[in-house]
Formats: structure tokens, sequence, C-alpha cells
């Protein structure tokens, strides 16, 4: 069974007829062919398929592509514009956060996220653990993403 | 100075931006998805198989069974071929089979438009199996009645056996402690982001191309060809950018069935990707091994004498197989060189997953081992573990007593006396006296490592590298060595440049392997590529530069000798570096003059006939929560000897992440298989307890940097090696907390709550 919903990615509208059965991460990746966010795990273990939906943190592979209807989602595509990285993305690149590559673009919307909540807040090592903890990467160890974390929050 | 900079990875914008493209990126709308009929069973005979009702599903496209598949098997081990019969890697995979060798064996394998429908197929097939007992543990494997698991081998898949560095029961004779005793590693999984994944299809009636998340793009082709049948040259490998592999991707796993399958269907676009729960249970693991050590100890703490007795698990098929504990045994000989050595290695077929390469290639096991067993006689002689360590390691200009040859370049004594100092070991390990009992209890531990870097001179070492002088200036760079998130192509950039003398921003690479255009290389893995690579890089830069000066001369009338090549000039170095013409006007000419010139390159295969000793180790300060059974670690460091660091930022990187690979092995880690059915209950990322950002602790690090004088660029492996040594080091850090020597990892709650009982520390 098929269903027409609308939705905005990155800000521009789109309207798609999709399958009910397919999660957002399949839509966004197939349909609106946007292959920055990753399946690593398809049932919500890994977080390297994170987007957010009306600002919030989300595994898109287990978050159905209707439930997405009338909502804003926002992907990493969407954080590069003009030829500007945004804050988040630039520490990723200075502080070495990259290794593969693959977790990469959840985390930068999970650290993207991390940002926009604790922009005018106090926070600890341990909160940037705590809130990334969703996403799993096997190649940095995480202190370089700690470490790119700590300064995008320095920077606009 | 491009070679130690801190330059940022040449392909983190392409991967923060989300536009780095990776295997399943390239999937296009009309791609069939083949998904396999996995065995539920460990060990048997599939009896009876009906697959008419899949066949007949609609949207299903074709069901291939074992009938259907060439009687071919093959090796699937990523190494390079062998022209010596004797030391190839064991043939024993067919495509599909229905001789049952492990939980999740491949019996058939259905073709439909998209995953749903495929998944509704398999639903559809009937199974009826014949089962027999699974052999999930030596002694079972290894008893006169136990049925062999592969009909036409022996259970014991490789064995050897060597004494090296003097007469063993002679060394033993000077020991005043003998230490006997046995150690346990658990078969641990990489958990690389992407699962494995390959597509196919054909460009005419003859060519195959697969692309695929390999780190082995060119012995990939070889092995497709070998596994189809059909000649090398008709198929094409290209590797995009990949999601980690850890060693699981230097094995042949999935090419070989989607080339056989598009060829099957006329050409059409067929995927196979595994799902984790897959991945997991069907691709590769890191061997589990037995261990039995006898160490003789002097009193004064030289070790004179060891004797590592070693069975190793590879599982279903053979994959890197012998190769494993061979490797691990030969490369641990390093470490306390002045010592006599014995090595007995057995590897066992098992209805388990399959063994195969994962990072440090079996050091990890056998340095667990050793550094445990070397702990356990520090304590029973009242010797300071790092003491006795700087007594035994390794020194430049020892001779390695396993390869007779002298160790070119050491800094282990250094990196000890660095960590000992970084971490306070003499002042903690006096405080720490007043915590050793209680609930909580503190202690510190060391452990050492000595890895290789490459294979050389068990299989060749060649690396191939073309650089292109762009009509801009630039350069372009094209090398058969593999990014796989290491960040080769970075390392491979900043040499370049370092040689040519130009800056690092002029050099493109083209990351992309493509086997019919990129020159060859057999890949990534044993550390080899910066080492290799980089011989192969300088030879290239070395060959461009010298044409580049000698057409400078052609245009500007000055002498080859007379010039160099600095920035984005060529210099006069007779007259103060004056610019004589610049790079792009060079270029232009060598392009566009109808008279002179041409495309200036420099094409190179080089074949790398050393192999450079790299060392280093783990000092960790650990809380042991008694009653929890729970292992704090409240201080890290790793420090290595890698000899020149091409770029402290990726090094960082590497150290870091082999780091928590460690500490997920020692801590928390391990397939968890049945031992009656040889079923698997973990093979997923919840219960396979891969270690999540709050599991691991601030990471330190640092290096002592020797010039290793094989390499191009003073370099030696990093990649593998910080994953060796912090298990031991924290099941060192335990025993000195509390007294309870635990001898097997991954050190869990569990684990540790059995030898806590065990000791009385728990009430039983």
């Amino acid at each position: 069974m098929n269903k027409i919903i609308t939705f905005t990615v990155n800000g521009k509208k789109r309207e798609l007829n999709v399958d009910v059965r397919s999660s957002l991460l399949d839509v966004l990746r197939e349909i609106v062919g946007m292959t920055g966010a990753k399946e690593g795990c398809g049932v919500g273990e890994c977080g390297a398929c994170s987007v957010l939906v009306d600002d919030l943190l989300v595994d898109s592979c287990i978050y159905m592509a209707v439930w997405a209807d009338g909502k804003s989602i926002r992907t990493v595509e969407g954080e590069c514009r003009d030829g500007k990285l945004s804050s988040v993305q630039k520490s990723y690149v200075e502080k070495g956060a990259v290794q593969c590559g693959f977790c990469t673009p959840g985390f930068v919307m999970a650290s993207t996220a991390f940002k926009e909540r604790f922009k005018d807040k106090t926070f600890t090592r341990d909160d940037i653990r705590r809130e990334h903890a969703g996403n799993i990467c096997r190649c940095t160890g995480y202190e370089s993403i700690i470490e790119a974390v700590e300064q995008s929050m320095e920077e606009d | 100075m491009a070679v130690g900079d801190r330059v940022d990875r040449v392909d983190a914008i392409a991967k923060v931006t989300g536009k780095a493209r990776y295997t399943d990126d390239f999937f296009r709308p009309g791609t069939l998805v083949a998904k396999y009929l996995r065995s539920s069973i460990a060990h048997g005979r599939v009896t009876g198989l009906s697959v008419e009702k899949a066949r007949e599903l609609e949207g299903v496209e074709a069901v291939f069974t074992y009938e259907d598949v060439p009687p071919i098997k093959v090796a699937t081990a990523g190494h390079p071929y062998s022209l010596d019969p004797a030391h190839a890697d064991v043939a024993d995979k067919l495509l599909l089979t229905d001789r049952i060798k492990h939980l999740g064996d491949e019996i058939a394998i259905v073709v439909a438009e998209n995953e749903l429908i495929a998944d509704e197929a398999l639903a559809l097939v009937e199974v009826e199996y014949e089962e027999y007992p699974a052999l999930t543990t030596p002694e079972k494997i290894l008893a006169p009645d136990a049925r062999k698991i592969h009909e036409d081998s022996s259970n014991v898949v490789g064995e050897h056996q060597y004494e090296c560095g003097g007469k063993l029961d002679e060394a033993f004779e000077l020991a005043d402690l003998i230490h006997e005793e046995q150690y346990y590693t658990a078969m641990v999984q990489h958990v690389h982001l992407e699962n494995h994944t390959a597509l196919a299809y054909m460009d005419d009636l003859d060519h195959i191309v697969v692309i695929s998340s390999t780190q082995i793009p060119h012995i990939a082709r070889r092995v497709v060809g070998q596994a189809l049948g059909i000649p090398w040259g008709r198929v094409r490998v290209i590797k995009p950018y990949i999601g980690g592999g850890f060693g699981n991707k230097q094995d042949v796993i999935l090419e070989p069935m989607v080339a056989f399958l598009t060829s099957k269907l006329d050409g059409q676009p067929v995927r196979l990707t595994l799902s984790r729960e897959e991945c997991m249970l069907c691709t590769r693991n890191r061997h589990p091994m037995d261990f039995e050590v006898k160490l003789g100890m002097k009193e004064d703490g030289t070790a004179v004498a060891r004797m590592v007795d070693v069975i190793s698990m590879t599982g279903g098929y053979a994959s890197h197989g012998h190769s494993i504990v061979a490797a691990g045994g030969s490369k641990s000989c390093l470490l306390y060189p002045r010592m006599t050595i014995g090595y007995h290695a057995r590897t066992l077929y098992a209805n388990i997953p399959v063994g195969g390469a994962m990072r440090a290639y079996g050091s990890p096991q056998i340095t667990f081992a050793i550094e445990s067993a070397m702990d356990d006689a520090a304590r029973k002689l009242g010797v300071d573990p790092v003491e006795m360590r700087i007594k035994n390691a390794a020194r430049q200009g020892d001779i390695n007593p396993f390869s007779k040859l002298p160790i070119s370049s050491c800094g282990l004594v250094e990196c000890l006396e660095k960590g000992r100092s970084l971490i306070r070991w003499d002042e903690k390990r006096e405080d720490y006296r007043n915590h050793k009992s209680g609930k909580i209890r503190y202690g510190l531990g060391v452990a050492c490592f000595s890895y290789g870097t490459g294979t050389y001179p068990v299989c060749v070492e060649i690396a191939g590298a073309r650089i292109i002088l762009n009509q801009d200036g630039s350069i372009h760079v094209q090398t058969g060595a593999t990014e796989i998130g290491q960040g080769s192509d970075t390392a491979v950039a900043q040499m370049a440049a370092k040689t040519l003398g130009i800056p690092v921003e002029n050099v493109h690479i083209v990351s992309t392997q493509d086997t019919d255009v990129t020159p060859f290389d057999t890949g990534a893995y044993a550390s080899r590529q910066a080492y290799v690579v980089g011989n192969a890089v300088y030879k290239a830069a070395t060959e461009l530069k010298q044409k580049i000066l000698d057409y400078a001369a052609l245009l500007t009338g000055f002498p080859a000798a007379s010039l160099d090549l600095k920035g984005e000039s060529i210099v006069n170095i007779t007259d103060n570096n004056t610019s004589v013409i610049s790079l792009n006007d060079l270029a232009l000419s060598s392009y566009y003059d109808k008279e002179k010139g041409g495309q200036l390159t420099a094409d190179v295969s080089h074949k790398t006939t050393t192999n450079a000793p790299s060392f280093g180790c783990t000092f960790v300060d650990v809380a042991v929560d008694i009653p929890l059974c729970k292992v704090t670690i409240n201080e890290i460091y790793n420090i290595h000897d890698s000899g020149v660091i091409i770029n402290p930022v990726m090094a960082k990187g590497q150290v870091e992440g082999g780091m928590a690979m460690g500490i997920g092995a020692a801590l928390s880690e391990q397939v968890l298989i049945d031992q009656e059915t040889g079923r698997v209950h973990n093979n997923n990322m919840l219960d396979y307890k891969v270690p999540t950002f709050t599991d691991v602790p601030d990471i330190h690090h640092d290096f002592v940097e020797t010039v290793e004088p094989t390499a191009s660029y003073g370099n030696k492996s990093l990649g593998e090696p910080p994953i060796i040594s912090p298990p031991p080091a924290i099941r060192n850090a335990i025993l000195d907390a509390t007294g309870v020597a635990v001898n097997e990892l991954p050190m869990s709650p569990q684990v540790l709550f059995k030898a806590f009982k065990s000791h009385g520390l728990l009430k039983p």
C-alpha cells in the first residue's frame, strides 16, 4: 500500500508517493536521492542513519516514512551552505574526528542537535558522551569526536 | 615539509558533507536484490531442498542452489597469489553448499525485485537436514572419533613448531623460576559500521563489473576469476569509499557471488548487502585461542626461555586459517629477543563462525598470553613489572631470533620510560599499596607488544604509484593502496608533496581503486601500506621530479643539476633559489608545445623486500569494584614507536581507535557461542558489547619517533598495533589491584565474578 506524504528536506518541500512499509532512511536514500545518511544496522542500534525530524534526533532506519508527513527533516547534506561547512562539520575536519566516515553523517547530526540544545548551557565531557551515546563509531575511539564537539561549541 | 605536518584528511570534507560515496550509494532503480538462504544448524547435510514456491513468487527473478554453482573451491583469504603451491591458502569454499559447517552457511540464494520480496521468497523455501553434533571445542574437534568437518581434510587445518634463539631445554635449565599457566582469548568481531556489500553488473557480454566494500580490490578480481573459472582480466573491481574493514574486508566474501549472479542474469545489476546480523554471523571474526605458556626467568627478572603451545580455532572455513597464529607467533619473537623461544601452534576447523583477519592478525591473542605470563612471573619474583620489561625489551641492533636479522630501529625502552613517567607509575604504585582491600581497589598495569610492517618475507610486498603533472602544475596521484579510513590517501599526498617539493594543496588523490586502471597493489592489511606504498611513491615522485627538472633545463638552458622544485617554481640553486620558470608554465609547455615535451608522468611498481619491526606499550590505572565486578579505567596511555609520524592528527586517530577496540576486547566483547549447538547468541550490536561513547574513557597517547632506515619516509606500522597491548595491561592492572590473575578475555563482569568468587573475594 502506498501513501502520498509531504515534508521538507533541508528546507525544500517534497511530495512523495511512498510504500507505507518504508523507513524514512529508505525514502531519503532511494527516492529523494540523499545518500548521506547510512544504514549500519537497520534496527536503531548504531545511529549511522541519524537525521533531525523537527529538530529532534532520530534513527531514520526505524522511523517510518509516513510519520514524517508534514514534518521538517534535516540531513547532513543541508548542513553545508554556500560552500561553507557548519561549525560542527568544520570541527570534525580539523580535529580528525573522521576516519572511514560511515558513521560521520549521523554523528554530525547528533553533534548539531547537541550544539543547538546546549548553546547557552554549561556542559561536561560526560554530557557530550551521553548525548551521543546512540551513535557508534568503531574507528576513532570517540576521543577526537569529543574534541570536535568542544571546538564547535566555541564557534558560531 | 609535508611529512610530519597536521594536514587535514584529503577526504574529510567529502565525508562530513555526506558527499563521499560508498558501495550502497551506487544503487540505482532497477537493481536486483539478492539474499542468502542460510543454514539454521551449525553442522550437518542438506537432505532435501524445495525452492519451487520461491521461484514462482511474483517479483522473484531467480533462485540458485548448491546444485547450480561452479564446482570450484576457492581460498577466500585476501593474500597475494602464492607461486609456491605449498604456501597457498586452503581452497575450501564453494559459492553455495549442502555440507553445513557453521550456523548460517550458504545453501541457496534468491534474487528479487526488492528486499521485501526476497525475504518473502526465502520464507517459502523448505529445507531438510541431517544434523551432526556441533564440534565447538578443541576437545570435541580433536576427539579420535570426531567427524571430519571438511570431508577431504583433517580437522587440523595447519600445524607448525619451532625453536629459536637457542636450545629450549638448555635455556629452561638456566631459569630460577618456571612459571606455567593457561590463557584463553575469546572470539571477537570487527563491527565495522558498513556491513559487507557488493554490487555487480556487466558492461557487455564478457566483462563483469563489481563495486565492492573491500580492502583488497586486485585480490578480489583474482578470486572472482578463480571462483567463476573465467579469465581474471574479464573482472573489474571498483572500490569506492569503504565504511571500515579492520581485516574483515581482507577476505573475498560477496564478490564472487554477485559476479556469478549478474553473469547468470544477462548482466542485470544485482546487489548483495548483508544485514548486521548476517555480517556478524557469516563473515569473519578474530580466532579464539587457547594457550599453554611456560616461562623461564632468572631471579633478577631476566627472561631466559619461553614455550608457547597454542590452539587456534578457524571455524567452518579456513579463510586466513593457520596464517593468523603463525604470524602472531613470529612477530612476538621481536619483543624480548635475547631469550630462547619455542612455539607450537595448531589451527582447527570448528562448527563456529569463521575466523579471518582482524586488526593485528593473531598478535593480540599471543601478546595477551605472553604479557600476562610476564606479570605473573614478576609477581612471583617480586620484581617491578616495568623494570623487568626494560631489562628484557628489544633494543636497536638486537638480532630477531626468528628471522636472524638485526632490529633496524627500536624505541621500546624509551616508550616504557615515557609511559612510566606519564602515568606517574612509581608515585601511584606507592599510593595504591593502601588500596588493595575493601570494595574498591586500585591497580596499575603495563604490557608491551612487538609487531611487523607488512608481510615480507612470507608474502610478496608489491605496491604501485602513478603520478601525473597536470596542465595547471598540480599533480594527480594514483596508487593501488586502498583508503579504508586509516588515512592512506592523505599520507600518500604528504609523501608525494615532500619528495616533489610542492605544497600538499597541489596534490590531488584518486581515492577510488578500479582494477582496470589502478596500479597493482595487494591492498590494505598488515599495516603495510604507508610503508610499502611510501617506497613506491618516493620512487615515482623522484622520477617525476627529475623529468620536470630535465624539461626545465631544456626550456631555460640551465643545467638540470643546478635546478630544484620549490613550491610552485623551478629555482636555480646556484643563484639564491631564483625562479627560472613556474611549474604552471612548464606544465602548459609540456602539454601544448608543438615540437617538444609530452605529458610528464611516472608510473612505478615497487617490491619492498624488508619488514620493519614496530613496538609500543600500554600503561593503565584501574579501579576494580569487587561487589559489582566492574573495572573502571582511571587513566590509560599507549606509547608507540612507529618510526617517523607522517601526520600527528591521523596517527592520534589510529592510536585512539585501536585502544578503544582493545578496551572492548579486554572488558566486554565476545561472540557468545553455544557449545552444544554452535548457535550464536549475540550477532547484533545490542547484545554484542561494542564500546559505546559512554564506555570509553579519556584516551591518552604519545610517540617515541625513531627513524626506520628501510622506509623512504622513516615510518613503520601504526594502523593495527594500538589494539594489541591494552587487554594484557588492563589484566595486569586488575591483578595488581586484586591479586587475582584473570587468565581469559574478555574480563567481563561474569568472568570477574567467577574469578573473585574462587579467590574468596566474594562469598560463594
